[in-house]
C-alpha cells in the first residue's frame, strides 16, 4: 500500500504559536460559523448538514481504515447504535443535556465496536471486511426486531423528543446547523490530536507492517482494539447526528448497507488517511445525486419512460463517476486540493 | 427426529445454492486477486438477458448460448475498462471498483429490461419425493446436480487443460507467471466469462425459485459468510463452507429464531463465520500465510 504513506512524519510535530495555519484555522471557524448568514433552509437541511455529517463518520472509518489500516464494511451499524443510543436516553434519562447524551451514545458505539473489532486480532484484509458485514446485519436485525429500542413505537421509527442545549432550542436548521458544526468541529480537533499522538503513530505503524510494529514494543491487539472504539465513538456521535440533525425521524433501514458503502466511498474517494479529504469525499456523496436529479430537470430524457429507467440511469453514472475517479484520482480528492496549493504557492514564488 | 432431519437436508440443498453463487467470487479472486463485488449483479444481469431471450421466444439451448457470449462481452470489457487502468492498485480499491461496477451493471440490467419481476421456468418440477423416509423436493436435487456438473467441469478444466494450468500459475505467482509468457489480461478476459458463465447458471437456478428480479443480486451477500468460512481461493471450500452454512442457517431458524423473535437468517451466518474464523483464521481450505496476524 505505497499510497498511504504520505503522512509520515517529514514535517517537525511542532510549529510556531502563530503561523499561516493558525490563521487558516481561525479563518476556518469563522467561516463555518457564518454559513447560515449567506445560505437559505434548504442549502443548510439538504445539502451542508448531510455534508458534514458523512465527512464525520468518513473521518471515523478513516481512522480506522487508513490510519490502522483495518477494512470494515460494518460502519452504518455503529451510526445506528449512536442513533438508538440518543434517542433512548434522551427518552430515559431527560435529567442528562444533550452533550452529554453524545459523548455517552459515542461510548456505547465504541464499545460495540471494540466487541466486534476481536476479529481483527486474528485477520485481516478482505476477511476481516466481510466479518464486519456481521454487525451491519445484526443490528439492522437487532432494532427492527425489538422495538424496545424504538420505545414500542408501530413503525419502529425514532425521532428526538428535544433537541436543546441550556435552554437554547436546536429544532430550527439554523440550531441543528450549529449542532452539527460545533460537535464536528470538537472531533475533528480530536481527530488530529489522536492523529498527531503516540497512538496515531502506532496505528500508522501497525498500518504500514504490524510485525515490525509489535517488534518494537507496540501491544498491536489492544492498538487495534482502541481503533475500532475511537472510529466507532465519531460513527457513533455522525449517526445520532444523522438520525435527529439532519433526519430528525429515522429508523434502523436508515443504516442499511447502502449507508456503510457510502461512508467507504467517502473514504476511499476523498482519501485515505486524511481528515478533510473525508468532508470532499461526503461533498461528492450528497450533491452526486442532487446534481443528476437537477440535470434531469434540465435535459430532456423523456425517451426513457418513467421514473425508475431515470433511477437506474443515476445508479449508471453514479458508478461510472466512482470508477473513474478510483482511475484518475489514486489519492482521493484531497491530493486534488494540495496539488492546488502546490501550485500556486510555486506560482508566487516565481513570480515574487 | 425426521423434522429435524429434513431441514437439515433442506439447509444442505439451500447450501449447494449458496456454493454456486461463492464459486463465481473464488475463480475471479484465485486468478485476479480482485474481491468481485458485482458478483451479485452480473448473476442478476445474466438472468435478465436470459428470461428476456426467452420471453422474445428465443429456444432454451440458443438463449443458454446468446447469454452466455453476452457475459464473455462483458467481461472483455471490465477488463478493457475497469482493471487494465486499474492494474497494481491494491486490493481495496479494486474493491471499490467492482462495488461501482455494480452499480453501473444493475442500473444497465435493468434499464435494458425492465424492473418487472419475470418468471422463468426451467421445466423442472418443483415436487417433493420421498427418499429414505424424509421428503426432499426435486427441484433441490436436480439444482445439486447441476451445481456438482459445474463444478465437476471446472475441476476437470483447471487440473487438465492449459488454460487451466496458466491459470492456476498467475494465482500463484503472477511474476512468474507473466515472466513464462503468460498474459495476464488474457487470463482475466477468461476468468471473468467463466464467472460470467458461474453467474448465469447460479442466476437460472435462484431465478426459477425466487422469480429474476432486482433481489437476486443480494444473493451475493449470502455468498460472503460461505467465502470467509470456505477460504476465498478454494473452490472445494466454497462448497464445503455452502453446506455448512446452509445447514446451520436453517437449523438455527427453526430453533433459535422462535426464542430472539424471529427469523435470525440475515446475520446467523456471519456470526457464524467470524466464530469460526477465531479458530481458523485462513478458512476450511484457504492459503494459510496470507492475510493472517
Amino acid at each position: 500500500m505505497t499510497t498511504l504513506q504520505e503522512s509520515a512524519p517529514t514535517k517537525p510535530l511542532r510549529r510556531p504559536a502563530l503561523g499561516v495555519g493558525t490563521i487558516a484555522i481561525v479563518a476556518g471557524l469563522v467561516a463555518a460559523f457564518a454559513v447560515p448568514a449567506l445560505a437559505d433552509d434548504y442549502w443548510l437541511s439538504s445539502i451542508i448538514i448531510p455534508t458534514v455529517i458523512m465527512g464525520l463518520a468518513g473521518i471515523g472509518l478513516n481512522l480506522l481504515m487508513g490510519y490502522t489500516g483495518l477494512v470494515s464494511i460494518g460502519s452504518a451499524a455503529f451510526m445506528s447504535i449512536g442513533a438508538f443510543s440518543t434517542y433512548n436516553l434522551l427518552l430515559r434519562a431527560p435529567f442528562l443535556p444533550l452533550p452529554v447524551v453524545l459523548i455517552l451514545a459515542g461510548l456505547i458505539a465504541a464499545a460495540a465496536g471494540v466487541i466486534f473489532g476481536l476479529p481483527s486480532l486474528r485477520i485481516k484484509g478482505f476477511y476481516l471486511g466481510a466479518s464486519t458485514l456481521g454487525a451491519q446485519f445484526f443490528f439492522e436485525w437487532l432494532f427492527t426486531n425489538f422495538s424496545w429500542f424504538s420505545n414500542d413505537s408501530q413503525s419502529l421509527t425514532i425521532s428526538a423528543p428535544r433537541l436543546q442545549i441550556l435552554d437554547y432550542d436546536l429544532q430550527s436548521a439554523t440550531g441543528r446547523y450549529y449542532l452539527v458544526i460545533a460537535t464536528t468541529v470538537l472531533l475533528i480537533a480530536l481527530a488530529f490530536a489522536i492523529v498527531k499522538s503516540r497512538v496515531g503513530r502506532e496505528w500508522m505503524a501497525i498500518r504500514d507492517m504490524d510485525v515490525a510494529a509489535s517488534v518494537i514494543g507496540i501491544r498491536v491487539a489492544r492498538r487495534k482494539l482502541l481503533s475500532f472504539g475511537i472510529s466507532s465513538f465519531f460513527l457513533g456521535i455522525a449517526g445520532a447526528l444523522w438520525a435527529f440533525g439532519y433526519l430528525g425521524t429515522s429508523d434502523a433501514h436508515a443504516f442499511n448497507l447502502d449507508k456503510s458503502f457510502q461512508i467507504l466511498f467517502i473514504v476511499i474517494i476523498g482519501g485515505v488517511a486524511t481528515i478533510f479529504g473525508n468532508f470532499l469525499g461526503a461533498a461528492f456523496i450528497v450533491l452526486t445525486p442532487i446534481l443528476l436529479d437537477r440535470l434531469s430537470l434540465v435535459i430532456d430524457l423523456s425517451f426513457l419512460g418513467d421514473q425508475g429507467a431515470l433511477a437506474n440511469l443515476q445508479h449508471i453514472i453514479f458508478g461510472t463517476i466512482i470508477i473513474v475517479l478510483l482511475i484518475k484520482e489514486p489519492d482521493g480528492l484531497s491530493s486534488l486540493g494540495r496539488r492546488g496549493v502546490e501550485a500556486l504557492r510555486s506560482r508566487t514564488r516565481s513570480s515574487g | 427426529m425426521s423434522y429435524f432431519l429434513e431441514t437439515l437436508v433442506s439447509g444442505l440443498f439451500a447450501g449447494v445454492m449458496y456454493s454456486l453463487v461463492a464459486i463465481g467470487f473464488v475463480l475471479i479472486y484465485k486468478a485476479s486477486g480482485v474481491f468481485n463485488f458485482a458478483q451479485g449483479a452480473m448473476l442478476l444481469f445474466a438472468a435478465l438477458t436470459f428470461v428476456t431471450l426467452i420471453e422474445k421466444g428465443m429456444p432454451f439451448a440458443l438463449a443458454f448460448i446468446v447469454t452466455s457470449l453476452v457475459m464473455v462481452a462483458m467481461a472483455i470489457l471490465i477488463e478493457w475498462l475497469v482493471l487494465r487502468p486499474l492494474r497494481n492498485r491494491d486490493p481495496l480499491t479494486l474493491f471499490m471498483a467492482t462495488s461501482g461496477l455494480s452499480y453501473v451493471i444493475e442500473g444497465f440490467a435493468q434499464l435494458l429490461m425492465g424492473m418487472d419481476v419475470h418468471m422463468l421456468d426451467l421445466g423442472i418440477p418443483d415436487v417433493a419425493v420421498q427418499v429414505g423416509g424424509i421428503y426432499v423436493s426435486q427441484f433441490d436435487i436436480i439444482a445439486s446436480l447441476i451445481a456438482l456438473t459445474l463444478v465437476a467441469t471446472l475441476a476437470i478444466t483447471f487440473n487438465k487443460t492449459r488454460m487451466g494450468i496458466s491459470l492456476r500459475a498467475v494465482a500463484s505467482d503472477t511474476l512468474a507467471a507473466q515472466s513464462i509468457g503468460i498474459r495476464l489480461p488474457v487470463i482475466w478476459r477468461i476468468v471473468w466469462s467463466v464467472a460470467g458463465i458461474v453467474a448465469l447458471v447460479a442466476g437460472l437456478v435462484w431465478g426459477s425459485r425466487q422469480g429474476v428480479q432486482y433481489s437476486l443480486s443480494l444473493v451475493t451477500l449470502k455468498a460472503l459468510p460461505v467465502l470467509i468460512i470456505g477460504g476465498f481461493s478454494s473452490i472445494p471450500g466454497a462448497i464445503a463452507g455452502g453446506l455448512l452454512v446452509g445447514a446451520t442457517e436453517a437449523l438455527a431458524d427453526i430453533y433459535i429464531g422462535p426464542l430472539v423473535n424471529g427469523s435470525v437468517s440475515t446475520w446467523f451466518a456471519y456470526i457464524l463465520a467470524v466464530g469460526f474464523l477465531q479458530i481458523r483464521p485462513a478458512g476450511l481450505f484457504g492459503d494459510r500465510e496470507i492475510e493472517r496476524v
